[in-house]
């Protein structure tokens, strides 16, 4: 199970600005270990921030996003208190989904 | 593995069919496929395939897509990308890494008030174009941007 996500969502104005930071290596597939071994690609593939349980962003993303990856995002018509959910699952099954509340 | 990807790709049968219809608007992808992630597009390996997977062959630039990205990279493992479009009733934004080995890097669809903007990191495997691809009332724009990476991001 990977780390929980930091997010952040904050009002500026009528627009809530997201931040997300993900814990996740985001192998590629091409990059080689110490010893020259290819690691097998390992990374996020699809991703999703609902508002208030309604979805406002669907990514799907590859290996060629950074490792720990950080995502900014802005949604109009929130307000403080509302409640941020992201999800994401990668390659191998894995998922997560962590929550915030608008500031 | 690969003999299997070129079966399927061919008995879903002609693709050119496929884009045709897209084009003319008998087929709209909807959001109800942005679960689903779309393997041939991001494993294709040049991005004149990875633009036809994503139905943007003909995307044409716009100035009102607004692309943000560092001139010149240090670490092309992390090179921060901001992609705003104020292009009326965006729905989507692809963002595309010309010279990397798998050029479509992310996706993502707005809806429900996101406002579509975005901002990412991403790794570059050497000094390249990268590209931002919007969809709006179904006709795709580009903007682009090069970066130039001193040391690159996806050997190690």
């Amino acid at each position: 199970m990977a780390d929980p996500m930091k997010i952040r969502a904050q009002m500026k104005g009528d627009v809530a600005e997201i931040r997300i930071l993900m814990s996740h290596p985001m192998e590629t597939g091409a990059r080689k270990d110490d010893a020259g071994k290819l690691v097998p690609a390992h990374h996020i593939q699809t991703m999703t921030v609902a508002l208030n349980g309604k979805t406002v962003v669907a990514g799907q993303i590859a290996g060629s996003v950074s490792k720990n990856p950080v995502f900014g995002f802005k949604v109009k018509g929130a307000k403080s208190g509302d409640k941020i959910a992201v999800s994401w699952v990668d390659n191998k099954g894995d998922k997560r989904t962590d929550e915030a509340a608008v500031a | 593995m690969d003999m299997i990807r070129r079966t399927v790709l061919k008995s879903a049968g002609a693709t050119g069919v496929l884009a045709g219809l897209l084009a003319t608007g008998m087929l709209k992808p909807t959001l109800a496929y942005a679960d689903d992630w779309n393997k041939t597009a991001f494993e294709a390996k040049d991005l004149t395939e990875a633009l036809k997977a994503i139905g943007a062959t003909g995307a044409t630039d716009h100035k009102d897509l607004v692309m943000k990205a560092p001139e010149i990279a240090e670490n092309g493992a992390v090179v921060p990308v901001d992609v705003t479009s104020n292009i009326p009733n965006t729905t989507s934004i692809a963002i595309l890494v010309n010279k990397n080995p798998s050029p479509l890097s992310a996706q993502f669809e707005f809806s429900n008030g996101a406002v579509a903007d975005v901002s990412a990191r991403l790794k570059f495997a050497e000094t390249s174009i990268v590209r931002a691809i919007a969809k709006a009332d179904g006709k795709f724009y580009s903007a682009q941007r090069e970066v130039k990476v001193t040391a690159g991001g996806c050997g190690g």
